[in-house]
């Protein structure tokens, strides 16, 4: 199979503060906003740059976003920054309201994102933003997978003109994808073209989905492996096309049972043609602490719960 | 081209008609708190904002941009802009009905005149504020203003925003709240209690300024006092009565939310001055 090279592990919410930067060179409309967490949405960079372009707005999440509305109405770009869960379920009308049914041209920096967020625990691990999010008419869901994808992922949703939301994350994970390919909003990357399965996986469990395709190899199995990084709007021709030829598929996401990748695979599956569909997600549960890795085995979210997935969903054709 | 307070009397009455008039063809809308802020609409639209229905666009470059944060004022908000040139008057009877351009809340893209939709209660403030934050960061001297209703201030972004906007100096945000002392459920102070209202935007750091709602000299002397550039942004403060203008209407909360009857329409209507003519 094509052979992935981790460059250096690196987490995804830098690629998101460098590529803000390269935005902000790009388009002096962009300008970075946050809750009092300009440090861990690593913007400090940014601010260190266009000190007026970047606006505190303190422990107020809710006002952060109205604000970014209003900012948007007079033509800037503004990215909101904050924890996953602060940046949806705690300010979900506000994103319905003035951004989504506002059709404002904000972003939504969604750092922190899923069960990797570790020691913090389930307060602050959402594995729900996916869900909130694509039920909003006309949001863009992206979740880059690494580094470089986070970094050309941001300059992308800088230039798109309309609501975005950016799932990235905490963890430093490995680095794979290429730098220089420029990010396509709508756009399923297919990663290792095989017949057996499709491995459909996004963020951090690209790279899961990559290491599950390199032992099922070894005993026999071909698997093709999609990086969704755009969740919305999904790319459902390259997703139907790739599950028709192989017949079984596995959907991996850092993200509970509802409403997420999984159920998005499945609404294409059943509409086309019907193959069997196995799911790695996190179920109907809330997080814990713990590191990644150890959450990531735990609640099945790693390599080897895709090969067997895999294999499972191969049985069933 | 400023009115007299005559002629801003005479567009009031015929706002207030119009609201009472659409909100009855509708069977369903919020008549009470839009009767109470006419005469602020009023005075705002066709006196002291530098804003043009002809040259309107979204970004507001060069103009002043209003938010109505209380969105179920949206009856008077329509009436306003449709007397003000923004849209046809004879769209007004189209209220709350499928296909019309007048949603039951504001919505942009239907109409001229919306930068926000609104109806959601507590965030017009903070989207006010990130327009006047816009405007200082292009260099654009113009104002961002703002109606709230005085129960929304029971919302708690009301507050996160007035933080916001006094650590940024948004002296070109002029924020206005409808004190009619009304709710839905009932007289606000047995609700939950919103008292000293004023002192506590004072406590906050903004200019505060108290103004009668139904007199317009009180009206625009306000609006003047609000144009100075100090740092602080602005809270206008507009004692109102709940209803004003239709005798059965007013003081009483039961208007918050209610359409009138046929008879009660033509009641009111008695009551109202035709002045520029019914859509």
């Amino acid at each position: 199979m094509k052979k992935y090279i981790d460059s250096g592990k690196k987490d995804t919410r830098s690629g998101f503060g460098d590529g803000l930067v390269i935005a902000g060179r790009e388009n002096p409309n962009v300008l970075a906003l946050t809750a009092d967490l300009k440090g861990s949405l690593k913007m400090d960079a940014f601010a260190a740059e266009f000190p007026e372009r970047f606006i505190e707005c303190g422990i107020a999440e809710a006002n952060m976003i109205g604000v970014a509305a209003g900012l948007a109405v007079t033509g800037k770009v503004p990215f909101c920054g904050s924890f996953a869960e602060f940046v949806t379920g705690r300010v979900y009308d506000q994103v319905r309201q003035e951004v989504a049914y506002g059709n404002t041209n904000v972003k939504l920096a969604s750092s922190h994102a899923g069960i990797t967020l570790g020691e913090d625990g389930a307060t602050h691990q959402t594995m729900e933003d996916l869900a909130l999010m694509r039920a909003l008419p006309g949001m863009v869901v992206l979740v880059p997978c690494d580094y470089n994808q986070t970094v050309q992922a941001t300059i992308a949703a800088a230039r798109y003109v309309g609501p975005v939301y950016l799932r990235f994350g905490r963890p430093s994970v490995p680095n794979f994808t290429n730098p220089d390919e420029p990010f396509e909003i709508g756009k399923i990357y297919n990663l290792n073209p095989g017949n057996d399965v499709t491995i459909v996986a996004t963020g951090h469990t690209v790279w899961e989905a990559l290491q599950a395709a390199e032992a099922l190899e070894a005993e026999g199995i071909s698997a093709e492996v999609l990086n969704v990084a755009t969740i919305k709007p999904l790319d459902a021709a390259t997703l139907s096309a790739s599950i028709a030829k192989t017949g079984a598929a596995v959907v991996a996401e850092e993200h509970n049972a509802f409403g997420g990748l999984s159920e998005a695979v499945a609404s294409v599956v059943v509409a086309g043609t019907p193959a069997p569909v196995e799911f790695i997600n996190g179920g109907d549960k809330f997080g814990q602490s713990g590191t990644p890795a150890e959450l990531m085995a735990a609640y099945g979210l790693d390599a080897a719960h895709i090969v067997e997935a895999a294999k499972k969903a191969i049985a069933r054709k | 081209m400023k009115k007299t307070i005559q002629e801003l009397n005479d567009i009031a009455s015929q706002v207030r008609r119009d609201i009472v008039r659409m909100v009855t063809a509708a069977k369903s809308g919020h008549p009470g708190g839009s009767l109470s802020s006419t005469d602020i609409l009023t005075a705002l639209y066709f006196n002291e904002m530098e804003q043009d229905a002809a040259t309107w666009t979204r970004e507001a470059k060069g103009q002043d941009a209003f938010i109505l944060s209380a969105g179920h004022l949206a009856p008077v908000y329509y009436a306003v802009l449709a007397r003000a040139g923004y849209f046809d008057p004879k769209e007004m009877g189209s209220l709350r009905k499928f296909g019309s351009n007048l949603q039951g809340h504001p919505s942009v893209g239907h109409i001229k005149g919306i930068f926000q939709p609104s109806g959601s209660l507590g965030q017009g403030l903070s989207a006010a504020a990130g327009i006047a934050l816009g405007k200082k960061l292009d260099g654009d001297p113009h104002r961002a203003f703002v109606l709230c209703g005085d129960g929304e201030s029971e919302e708690g972004q009301i507050w996160e925003a007035a933080m916001f906007a006094v650590h940024h100096k948004l002296d070109n945000l002029v924020a206005m709240t409808d004190w009619n002392g009304m709710q839905i459920d009932g007289p606000i102070e047995t609700v939950t209690g919103i008292e000293e209202l004023n002192e506590k935007w004072l406590a906050f750091g903004w200019d505060v300024i108290v103004a009668e709602g139904h007199d317009y000299e009180s009206i625009l002397n306000a609006f003047q006092i609000a144009r100075k550039q100090d740092g602080k942004p602005k809270m206008i403060l507009f004692k109102t009565e709940m209803g004003h203008g239709v005798d059965f209407m007013a003081g009483s909360h039961k208007w918050h939310g209610k359409a009138p009857s046929a008879e009660q329409c033509a009641q009111a209507l008695e009551q109202l001055k035709e002045t520029l003519g019914d859509y």
